[in-house]
């Protein structure tokens, strides 16, 4: 009874948040990766990117609120997502146009397509204060709880309870379904193939014919509409704050990196990797040791290796360890 | 009228000094032209000039009297020409059949017959097919890349040193390949390591020394003559 008890209480207080998490920081590194793998350059904006992703969505769901259109138990949010995608997409290249462009045309190292790149970050964060302030907005309207503590203790008998939010569910079923679509996209389709024989190997995508213009297109396509979908989610799953975006710029980094940047398999390991340690580490384990262990033994303190303030720096911890051991990520990346 | 002729071409890398001085190559359709000479000759810088990846101050290219100077790698392509340069000639985190589908990736219509015909050509790729082509042997990769760059099915197949790496055996099966791929009406510009084998097989062969041309002769030719032979051939 007492394993069983722990078991829950670190499902509901690990499992659930960091898959929830991991799900949005997979799709936010999927997006880091895939600009890497194709334009060569650490993206810094994409944080910034997500964010405005996640304004545009809330935006269209006041317009669809104040119209009374809605999609209950599930939030209004979820229906505003293709135009957050849409907008996404149209920020991105905008962006390329004005910006990346000029850049790449002019075949400038990487490191200053990345400088560009956190000026673009200034910019973009600059736009959002503008247009919707930098005050939070609560976006999970809808029923919040697929299962409560309350019901699930009453089902089990249990003394633990596990709560599931409808935004964990989204998050894991919408990350599955974007990983599931981009790996068919990019291993089956001819745009796809065309994509990775890009990142592969530029110069011989050229002579076999291959549109250089077309790729990058497409892999901004793909990384606005991951943003969107990865700020959307993680605003609905917390709550949204215009600025958590640029700290999360560090764990979607350090997911990209630890699983290999420019690999997609790698970016969906690394933001798990990334999610559970973050949480695991932050955790207070004192009353999952209370269950487990001889009463004596059951610790005094919280039992928690570092704060919850703290949970940047477990990403940042990880991302060196990384660099010191396996420089190249896990399933060493550079190629989609 | 020839398949493909680089009309005294002079040209260099971005702003740098010039590479090829003058330099003319050409081949005929069904034919095989050779490119021979010391190393740092320019001859893979010829190559590429012929293919549009490098600016020509002067000179001209044509294919099949259509000048196309002006025209992107990408745009030549799509008339008609395939390249298989020196090195990383194959995309190596894709399966040899990605690589054959990349080949063909300007094609619209049905690739399958032409895929058939490059395993029947290189039966190795055909077993190999699911693998990627990073982890295939110096050889097989070549192989790799000569079938992605028959994918087009081009009219002008350009190798710069196919055999390189590859074991003497490889090596003639290989020019036996090129010599099939020539009867089947297409042109073949070819740079070579092995001077003395690939000239037995070419009928024209231009020896370049410092980006000009110094011998240019029917292959037979070169290879009867004695200063070509003890200055480029080894004796
Ligand atoms: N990408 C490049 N940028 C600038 N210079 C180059 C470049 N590639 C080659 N060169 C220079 O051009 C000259 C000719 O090189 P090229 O590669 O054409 O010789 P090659 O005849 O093919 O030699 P090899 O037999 O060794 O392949 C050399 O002096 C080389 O340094
Ligand atoms: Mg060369």
């Amino acid at each position: 009874m007492d394993v069983l008890n722990a078991i829950v209480l670190f499902g509901n207080f690990v499992g659930v948040p960091a898959i929830a998490y991991g799900s949005q920081l997979a799709l936010g590194a999927l997006g880091v990766t895939l600009v890497y793998g194709i334009l060569r350059f650490s993206n810094f904006a994409h944080g910034e990117i997500m964010s405005f992703g996640a304004m545009v969505a809330i935006l269209v769901m006041w317009v669809l609120q104040a119209a009374g259109i809605g999609i209950s138990p599930l939030p209004t949010v979820l229906l505003a997502l293709p135009a957050a995608i849409v907008g996404t997409i149209a920020l991105v290249l905008i962006v390329d146009r004005l910006v990346f462009r000029y850049y790449r045309v002019k075949r400038s190292p990487p490191v200053i397509l990345l400088i560009a790149s956190t000026g673009v970050m200034f910019v973009v964060n600059g736009l959002i204060r503008f247009i919707i302030g930098p005050t939070d907005q609560r976006v999970d309207d809808g029923t919040r709880f697929i299962m409560k503590v309350r019901a699930f203790k009453e089902a089990t008998g249990l003394n633990e309870g596990l709560a599931i939010k409808t935004s964990q569910v989204i998050s894991l079923t919408a990350a599955v379904a974007c990983v599931v679509l981009l790996f068919w996209f990019l291993n089956k389709t001819k745009t796809g193939k065309s994509m990775r024989a890009y990142s592969d190997n530029e110069d011989l995508a050229l002579l076999s014919g291959v549109n250089p213009d077309r790729v990058v297109t497409f892999a901004w396509i793909l990384a606005g509409t991951l943003a969107a979908l990865a700020g959307t989610l993680y605003g609905l799953d917390k709550v949204y704050k215009p600025f958590t975006y640029l700290q999360l710029l560090l764990p979607i980094f350090a997911s990209a990196i630890v699983g290999g940047i420019g690999s997609p398999v790698g970016a969906i390991v690394g933001g798990f990797v990334i999610a559970f340690s973050e949480v695991m580490v932050t955790y207070a384990y004192k009353k999952f040791l209370g269950y487990i262990l001889v009463a004596d033994w059951a610790p005094v303190g919280l039992a928690q290796f570092l704060g919850t303030d703290y949970k940047f720096a477990v990403s940042f911890m990880i991302l060196v360890v990384v660099l010191l051991v396996r420089p190249t990520g896990i399933f060493a990346g550079k190629t989609l | 009228m020839s398949a493909l002729i680089g009309q005294d071409m002079t040209g260099g890398y971005g702003t740098g000094a010039d590479i090829l001085h003058g330099c003319t190559i050409g081949v005929e359709a069904g034919q095989i032209a050779v490119i021979v000479g010391p190393n740092g000759a320019g001859k893979s810088t010829a190559m590429k000039a012929v293919f549009g990846m490098l600016h020509l101050r002067e000179g001209t290219v044509t294919i099949n009297g259509k000048d196309i100077t002006g025209l992107s790698p990408q745009a030549r392509v799509r008339e008609g020409m395939a390249f298989v340069p020196q090195t990383n000639n194959v995309f190596t985190s894709m399966s040899v059949e990605e690589n054959l589908e990349m080949g063909a990736f300007i094609r619209d219509d049905d690739i399958s017959r032409t895929m058939s015909q490059v395993f029947e050509l290189f039966p190795v790729l055909k077993e190999k097919r699911r693998q990627p082509a990073g982890q295939l042997s110096g050889g097989q990769r070549q192989q790799v890349a000569v079938g992605r760059a028959l994918m087009t099915k081009p009219q002008i197949l350009m190798l710069d040193e196919p055999t390189a790496g590859v074991s003497p055996i490889v090596m003639n099966e290989l020019f036996d390949r090129v010599i099939e791929i020539a009867r089947t009406g297409i042109a073949i510009l070819m740079v070579e390591q092995n001077a003395k084998h690939a000239l037995a097989i070419a009928d024209k062969g231009y020896v370049l020394v410092q980006g000009r041309n110094r011998y240019t002769d029917t292959g037979e030719a070169l290879l009867a003559d004695p200063e070509v032979r003890r200055a480029f051939l080894g004796g």
